[in-house]
């Protein structure tokens, strides 16, 4: 045990040199955070240390290969689970219970099927024991943000997947948190409407200039939003690289034919190649 | 014209949903009135409907003075299983510890024949209405746990995580989530306990009791009065049935959003 503890100490502090020059407190900053989970059969390292900073309102997404730790990732940032190692600051606080600073939105929506799609939306409000009418307005205003106006009194079942999943992002950002953790949050949708989805995320994020955290699968969904890509090893996770994408904004479903955009997916793409596939 | 219309009205009675089984009872009614004249079985066999309705319609006020007491024990077996039954699976649900001590004795209680202790109530708390209560709460009880557990460890962990994530406290996510997503479960565990709720308070009675159903029939058998003694069994069914009913009927009340019941929100609106 003892030799591997050492290890990613070493690791911890050589990574903690890149980034210290970095004195910027907004944003996510990571250092040396690692999570090895104990279970009955031994420790399991799930994430190798992780060294990097997410700037404010920076659209900022994860890609690599499943089991590589990237939903833990997206957990510990929340603070429902806490690092094995390492400091999450999130906006220059240390992150070590639920902060409420952030909107998660996941796979599946996740609507509660007793609530309306307004209740659903106030959720955290309820969850934070903030006064309903002051956020009522607000809540309102996402719903049609996202085009869900008239809505608002319809049970989640009544909803389509894409509809469902568009008042989940309502749900992430009503209590106006800084951050939203997003993981894999269109990959339960038909590829049509995940585009759309995808363009109006964009939308969104320019509109309230949130930053954005999402995991994904897709390459290709991953260059098209990001400002930077961080590729993921596979488990125990590390990262392989950070790339940034100087694709230029406002960025429409033509963007993808830019032979930038295509190179990136191509190079990023390797990554997984020589790993091994990316299922 | 006409013909078919009339047609269409005798279609929309047969689909009212409680002309079917009405229908089939009938149905029955007379096939066990047939079997007995065709069969020649003795009246102190089977007794023919028309004999059980005869005693029904005589001695009403007899039977329903006796319906009462099985009324109040098994309302009351009832709520105590439904009292202690959600508690004790938010417990199981809640923590492994309590599940590991609890759990495997809670089913072991359950091949404990009840009618075989039913006597031991009789000694400790005498012929009142209490050992039928209890008896009651014991038939009930187990079905509204394991119901209700399953209903509470159903609840997808993400759901969980993101109300947590809210800062919400313990008893706030549960309130909001766990608790509202068991519901369904914990109604069909209710569904079945409210039955056996009569059953138990029967069995009490039987063992041991001066009035109540069980006790009727309990007497009847004794002389030899079977058609007392099938009219006893229909008032017993129609409790039951009553009973159902009222549950489902909160069911709906209490929640309105559940998936058996959309249906009827797209009739509505």
């Amino acid at each position: 045990m003892k030799p591997a503890t050492r290890m990613s100490a070493d690791q911890r502090s050589a990574h903690l040199r890149l980034v210290s020059d970095r004195a910027d407190a907004s944003g996510i900053k990571l250092s040396g955070v690692s999570k090895t989970y104990r279970t009955r059969d031994g420790d399991v390292p799930s994430l190798r240390p992780l060294d990097f900073h997410i700037r404010d309102g920076e659209f900022f997404v994860v890609v690599g290969p499943s089991g590589c730790g990237k939903s833990t990732l997206l957990k510990m940032i929340s603070g429902l689970l806490p690092p094995s190692t390492g400091d999450i600051l999130v906006e220059g606080e240390r992150v070590t219970q639920p902060h409420g600073n952030v909107g998660i939105v996941f796979q599946n929506a996740l609507l509660l099927p007793w609530r309306t799609i307004l209740g659903n939306v106030l959720l955290p409000i309820d969850m934070k024991r903030l006064p309903r009418g002051k956020y009522l307005p607000r809540a309102k205003e996402l719903l049609k943000l996202v085009g869900l106006e008239g809505f608002e009194k319809k049970l989640p079942w009544q909803l389509s997947g894409g509809m469902q999943q568009r008042a989940s992002i309502c749900r992430a950002l009503v209590h106006d948190p800084k951050i939203m953790l997003m993981d894999e949050p269109f990959g339960a949708l038909d590829a049509m409407t995940r585009e759309r989805m995808n363009v109006e995320l964009m939308r969104i994020q320019r509109e309230t200039r949130k930053t954005v955290l999402l995991i994904t699968h897709s390459i290709p969904e991953a260059v098209f939003l990001a400002d930077r890509v961080l590729v993921m090893t596979e488990r125990p996770g590390a990262i392989a690289a950070i790339y940034d994408v100087p694709l230029p904004r406002p960025r429409s479903l033509e963007t993808m034919a830019d032979p930038l955009f295509t190179e990136l997916v191509q190079r990023i793409r390797k990554h997984f190649f020589t790993q091994g596939a990316l299922d | 014209m006409a013909e078919a219309r009339a047609q269409g009205t005798m279609a929309k009675a047969l689909n009212a949903a409680w002309v079917r089984p009405f229908l089939f009872l009938i149905f029955i009614v007379v096939a066990w009135d047939l079997a007995i004249r065709i069969f020649r079985i003795p009246a102190y066999q089977i007794p023919a409907p028309a004999d059980v309705v005869a005693v029904l319609w005589n001695d009403w006020p007899e039977l329903l003075g006796q319906a009462w007491p099985t009324t109040y024990a098994t309302i009351y077996g009832f709520v105590l299983s439904a009292a202690f039954g959600i508690p004790v699976a938010m417990l199981i649900a809640g923590s492994k510890t309590v599940e590991s001590y609890i759990y495997p004795l809670l089913v072991f209680s359950q091949s404990v024949p009840k009618v075989a202790i039913a006597p031991l109530f009789v000694v400790w708390f005498g012929f009142g209405i209490i050992p039928k209560v209890i008896s009651a709460f014991l038939l009930g009880f187990f079905p509204v746990v394991v119901s209700a557990v399953q209903g509470f460890k159903s609840v997808d962990p993400d759901m969980v995580d993101l109300a947590r994530a809210m800062q919400g406290s313990r008893f706030h996510v549960f309130r909001a989530v766990n608790l509202p997503h068991a519901m369904p479960a914990i109604f069909s565990g209710l569904k079945v306990s409210v039955t056996l709720a009569v059953v138990g308070a029967v069995v009490g009675e039987f063992v041991g009791s001066n009035s109540g159903i069980g006790y009727v029939m309990q007497r009847s058998i004794g002389t030899f009065d079977l058609p007392t003694m099938f009219a006893a069994l229909v008032i017993l069914a129609l409790l039951g049935v009553v009973l159902f009913w009222i549950v489902d009927r909160i069911e709906r009340l209490l929640i309105p959003w559940h998936v058996s019941q959309r249906e009827e929100i797209i009739f509505a609106s």
